[in-house]
């Protein structure tokens, strides 16, 4: 199980058998809209805050991966997930509606991967035949939690980040059929003192960097295991960091084997200056696009490294630096 | 930055740093300084436009005529932030539409349209002046201080 100083084997394959992806307006325009289950043509879902909107969401992703995997709500024993809206509402209320036993996360934009690591560590160990995980972000809601009211004009940097409008599922079983979770390593949090929280993609990069070296370390194996090695969400600029310092710490690593998922989801013309960010972002990708190009035979493993950054509305106030984590998960065919 | 911030982080961080910001997208400061010169210049035409049509067409002197103009311009841009434009235009426009008096009116419609949601009391009433509070408590400190200066000036110092 453990290997190494941080990363967990499983050794039992916990199975991805069903995913759910749920996207909004901006996300239908988007590179990848064949990619998501369902797309919203409404911010608001038809509902009357943005918060339940989100709610909404989640509930039609988990639904959906749920309805894929031939499942009831009554099949899920545990559900592993998070949001980035006060005290995790959205994913909270969700998880009323659900009635599942139930584990909030918050790794900022990373908790997707968390979710996913923890759920396949019990489903390996056997804690459970049968969990949900899954994470979610409203682009309205996290310029309200983190930045200025929507509609405000406040003109953004080149390094800002666009926050998706998304929500992804998986189902992580014992047995079945579909993509394996091969291994996890959790990351650590990492604070390299950039303190601009429209620079997300810099800040996070060291995080994801550590992250990355770890598993490899600790796995004992070399970036070419890989089809793909795919990040969070670090956008163009953090994406460009990371790729530079691993290359720089001696990882032999092509430039088109590592992507990024807030690269992938919109196209290069839509104005989102250095790319997207978001909980939701790497899990919609991944479940959703990722897991797509993996049952098309195009990637056979790929390693997803999702980078959060775990600042908070009053630690920005207060001046102080923003500490980043990664976590990493390797999926193989 | 400061050599005070550079004093408390270690050599780890400090070299991260050079190396992150020379992979940075620098903000484009000419290019924003000369986009919010005429976009604000263009909102002060209009302006000035405005004032000259309540001079002409109503009872309103040149000193007069500033209360109208102000609150059309106000009324303009509320409209522009309900209808989910001004966000979009202040993105190219970036101080050219912050400091006239229209980017006082977004920044209170905003705040004001964002926490709808949590009622009328608590929400609206609660944070309409999230953002454009400390101006008005910062613009009337300011004021006290200039009109104290002002008087002493005049009354005890002879100007």
């Amino acid at each position: 199980m453990l290997v190494g100083h941080r990363t967990w084997e499983f050794n039992n394959k916990p199975v991805i058998t069903s995913t759910g992806t749920v996207g909004g307006p901006f996300e239908a325009k988007g590179n990848i809209p064949n990619d998501f289950d369902t797309l919203h043509e409404d911010m608001w879902l038809g509902q009357d805050s943005f918060e339940k909107a989100e709610r909404v969401m989640f509930e039609e992703a988990s639904i959906k991966a749920i309805e894929k995997g031939g499942l009831t709500k009554e099949d899920i024993q545990f559900i592993f997930a998070g949001d980035l809206v006060n005290q995790l509402t959205p994913i909270t209320f969700a998880c009323r509606t659900l009635g599942a036993p139930y584990f909030g996360l918050f790794g900022a934009c990373s908790t997707s991967m968390e979710g996913l690591a923890l759920s396949a560590y019990i489903v390996n160990s056997g804690g459970s035949t049968c969990v949900l995980t899954g994470s979610s972000s409203h682009n309205a809601n996290i310029e309200k939690q983190f930045r200025y009211p929507t509609e405000y004009g406040a003109q953004k940097p080149p390094t800002a980040q666009w926050t998706v409008t998304a929500a992804g599922t998986a189902i992580v079983r014992d047995k079945g059929e579909g993509p394996s979770i091969t291994s996890a390593t959790i990351g650590r949090v990492v604070d390299m003192g950039l303190s601009d929280p429209y620079n997300m993609g810099g800040a996070m990069a060291p995080a994801a960097v550590d992250t990355i070296e770890a598993h490899f370390r600790d796995r004992g194996i070399d970036p070419s295991y890989y089809d793909v090695i795919v990040t969070g969400d670090l956008g163009k600029i953090g994406q460009t960091i990371a790729y530079d310092l691993l290359v720089e710490h001696g990882l032999s690593l092509e430039k088109d084997q590592f992507r990024d998922c807030g690269l992938i989801i919109y196209r290069e013309d839509q104005p989102v200056l250095a790319g997207a960010s978001g909980s939701g972002c790497s899990a919609a990708v991944t479940y959703g696009h990722l897991l797509n190009r993996m049952k098309q035979g195009e990637i056979n493993r790929m390693l997803v490294v999702a980078t959060g950054a775990l600042l908070s509305p009053l630690s920005y106030q207060q001046k102080e630096t923003i500490p980043c984590i990664a976590h990493a998960v390797s999926i193989e065919m | 930055m400061s050599d005070q911030k550079k004093k408390n982080q270690t050599p780890v961080q400090q070299k991260y740093q050079q190396f992150a910001s020379a992979r940075e997208e620098k903000r484009p400061v000419v290019k924003n300084c000369i986009r919010a010169f005429f976009i604000g210049g263009l909102i002060c035409l209009i302006g000035q436009f405005i004032q000259l049509f309540y001079i002409t067409f109503f009872d309103f002197t040149e000193k007069t005529a500033g209360d109208p103009t102000v609150a059309t311009l106000i009324i303009i841009s509320v409209l522009l932030t309900g209808f989910g434009v001004y966000d979009r235009f202040a993105q190219f426009a970036g101080a050219g539409t912050a400091v006239p008096v229209t980017g006082f009116a977004n920044s209170v419609a905003s705040a004001a349209i964002e926490h709808r949601t949590e009622g009328y009391v608590l929400g609206v009433g609660g944070n309409m002046f999230k953002l454009a509070g400390s101006v008005i408590v910062f613009g009337t400190f300011s004021a006290f201080v200039v009109a104290l200066i002002r008087t002493l000036l005049t009354q005890w110092g002879g100007f």
